[in-house]
């Protein structure tokens, strides 16, 4: 990681106070963000977020109604070109011309960019060779998302922009965007990408800001979140008859509890404290224990703790 | 890793608009085939034959006979003969006859004279009818019969059918195109990379150019062998002509795309802005027709500049100096539709 250990390196994307607004509703609301070269920087939020609004907007595609924005050291106002020959993006749900084959397209992307990859090597960094030839309205769901970011690669940029990169993609599909990306920030190149995938974030980003109503309400390495909640492991349980929550939560070491159907998750600071208290606390009362497991806690977990919300509900 | 890309930006970019457009195989019909296919129609409706006789009614009584005989004879007169007075004025009100031929014994015509057609009748039947009385003509004249190319129908249909199929292509080529990479967010996509935004514009203009070669080519070609349509002017000049008024249409493209976001609405558009010029500029008949106080309108519009251009050049062999209005009429429309067009599209 040279960029990392360079003295006093500036972000690579940087803003502060951003705003926008569309009408009555504030999309973005004071939102500030630094993002460092060669990490790969993730906005996780539900749908509606403003995660799209964000990314577009440093992206340089949409104007805000506040806020400074820096890319690579550079405004959008001022180095407009410049900045579009270093960069790459790749948007959500954008599609290409159904009746060009694959090379045509990539071929097409790269003839834009001043400098950048040979369209052949894209095909082969993205596992596009068999499908060299075939029109894009014939692709799966998987391949054009490759197509699109290795479309995104063509100028070989120095930051890649990713929004949803596999939102409605098959389990193999992601993994293998997930090694791409992987891959490019391992060449010491920065990503930022949205995502509202909680394995997505987990897996890819360095660092990890949480997105809700417009504003970031949490930011650190996915790890950092969790263990910033001070409770690190959920006790997931349900019994026969049901407790009640003031049973858990006097527990010793439960910081929270939350139900859903049947179900109980409770999040406890440590296993050895809580779990034999809870089994204590349910043989007594003469409970039936219909089914018990415990998981260290994700950043789904640090998301409902922060908003009281799942992220899927939205 | 970093070499230099194999193709200019605006080469690409109008390669991409070609390929598009040749694996659009329903985009190749409206093109090439509908305009073949219209002058071969109209051709054959309208081709040269001679006129149809006229129907010519008489009353049956004393000496009809003799009428219908007289009257059969030239062949440029149909006689139909009816019983009474009260049917052949029946058949002459509704149109059946144009004109009523009665012997009571003295001869009497029955016609409406605010029809041409019921005048020609009136003097086609009374010349038959008098030369079979023994009229003698006192000046005897030589008749020359003109059937030259280039006074036809179809002469006066093939440049307007080509003027309307530039502003076709030009406004559904391009209209369509944009409106759909919009909606399918190519357009927006494009607009994240160096791009220039006018090298995307120009891309359009120059796919434009290469159909509108091939297209003009195929029509004339086709008037030339199916029908003889003559070319008398200079090829040249009908090749600048087809590519002001390509460009021209293609600026009114342009405009009808430039903030449209579904496909349904450009047609709209596109159709609001053809479908009166179709009707006035003097494509299936001549825009002379219209009223006076509306000419001024018509000799406006793009179309009307076009086709009238179009129409000097291979009827009537003009050259460049005498179409100085048309051209400027077409000139105008195309760079004020750029300006516009430029300055409102929406690129998202």
């Amino acid at each position: 990681m040279e960029a990392a250990s360079a003295p006093k390196t500036s972000p690579a994307i940087a803003c502060r106070g951003l705003v926008k607004r569309f009408g009555e509703v504030v999309a973005v609301d004071g939102l500030d963000l630094e993002v460092t070269p060669g990490e790969c920087f993730g906005l996780l939020g539900p749908n509606g977020a403003g995660k799209t609004t964000t990314i577009e907007i440093l992206e340089g595609l949409m104007k805000p109604d506040a806020g400074d924005i820096t890319v690579l050291g550079r405004h959008w106002g001022t180095h407009e070109r410049e900045l579009r020959a270093r960069l790459g993006i790749s948007l959500q749900e954008s599609r290409f011309h159904d009746r060009l084959t694959v090379f045509e397209t990539l071929d097409l992307f790269r003839s834009l960019y001043p400098s950048g990859r040979d369209p052949e090597l894209l095909l082969a960094d993205m596992s596009l060779e068999e499908k060299r030839d075939a029109r894009v309205g014939k692709l799966s769901g998987g391949q054009r998302q490759r197509l699109s970011v290795a479309c995104a690669l063509a100028g070989d940029p120095e930051i890649l922009f990713l929004d949803e990169p596999t939102t409605g993609l098959d389990p193999q599909s992601r993994r293998e965007l997930w090694d791409l990306i992987e891959g490019f920030r391992a060449a010491g190149r920065t990503v930022l990408l949205t995502t509202h995938y909680m394995e997505e974030a987990e897996r890819l980003c360095d660092r990890v800001a949480v997105v809700d109503h417009g504003k970031i309400i949490a930011e650190g390495t996915p790890a950092e979140l969790v263990a910033n909640l001070h409770a690190p492991y959920i006790v997931e349980f349900a019994s026969e008859p049901a407790v009640t929550p003031e049973d858990i939560k006097a527990l010793p070491g439960v910081r929270d509890c939350r139900q859903r159907d049947s179900r109980w998750f409770v999040s406890v600071a440590t296993l050895v404290e809580a779990l034999p208290a809870l089994l204590a606390r349910l043989d007594r009362t003469g409970a039936k224990l219909l089914m018990l497991s415990t998981h260290q806690a994700t950043l789904e977990d640090v998301f409902i703790s922060l908003t009281g919300r799942e992220l899927r509900d939205e | 890793m970093s070499e230099r890309p194999r193709h200019s930006p605006l080469y690409a970019l109008t390669k991409t608009r070609l390929l598009e457009f040749i694996r659009q195989p329903e985009a190749l019909f409206w093109v090439f085939g509908f305009p073949i296919v219209m002058s071969i129609v109209l051709g054959y409706a309208f081709r040269d034959r001679p006129p149809d006789p006229v129907p010519v009614g008489v009353v049956e009584g004393q000496g009809s006979a003799g009428l219908v005989a007289s009257l059969g004879k030239p062949g440029t007169i149909r006689p139909i003969v009816f019983p009474s007075a009260a049917a052949g004025s029946e058949a002459l009100r509704i149109g059946k006859v144009a004109l009523l031929v009665e012997a009571n014994p003295e001869l009497v015509y029955r016609y409406d004279p605010t029809r041409p057609d019921a005048r020609i009748a009136r003097l086609e039947a009374d010349d038959a009818i008098e030369r079979s009385r023994g009229r003698a003509d006192v000046a005897k004249a030589r008749e020359q019969l003109v059937r030259e190319k280039g006074s036809r129908y179809i002469d006066f249909l093939l440049p307007g059918l080509l003027g309307l199929n530039l502003m076709s292509t030009g406004l559904w080529g391009i209209g369509f195109s944009i409106v759909d990479a919009r909606m399918k967010k190519t357009l927006k996509l494009m607009t994240a990379t160096p791009m220039r935004r006018s090298e995307y514009l120009l891309s359009h203009m120059l796919s434009r150019f290469f159909f509108l070669i091939l297209e003009t080519g195929v029509i004339l070609a086709f008037g030339l062998v199916a029908f003889g349509v003559p070319v008398r002017g200079s090829f040249g000049l009908l090749a600048l002509l087809a590519a002001v008024g390509g460009a021209t249409f293609a600026g009114l493209g342009l405009i009808c795309a430039a903030r449209t976001q579904t496909l349904e609405g450009a047609n709209g558009l596109m159709n609001l802005v053809a479908i009166p010029m179709w009707l006035v500029s003097g494509t299936f008949f001549s825009a002379e027709r219209f009223p006076g106080a509306l000419q001024p309108a018509i000799r406006a519009l793009p179309l009307t500049a076009l086709n009238d251009a179009l129409r000097a050049v291979m009827l009537e062999g003009k050259g460049l100096v005498t179409l100085g209005g048309p051209l400027a009429v077409l000139a105008v429309w195309g760079v004020g539709c750029f300006a516009v067009a430029l300055k409102i599209f929406r690129w998202q």
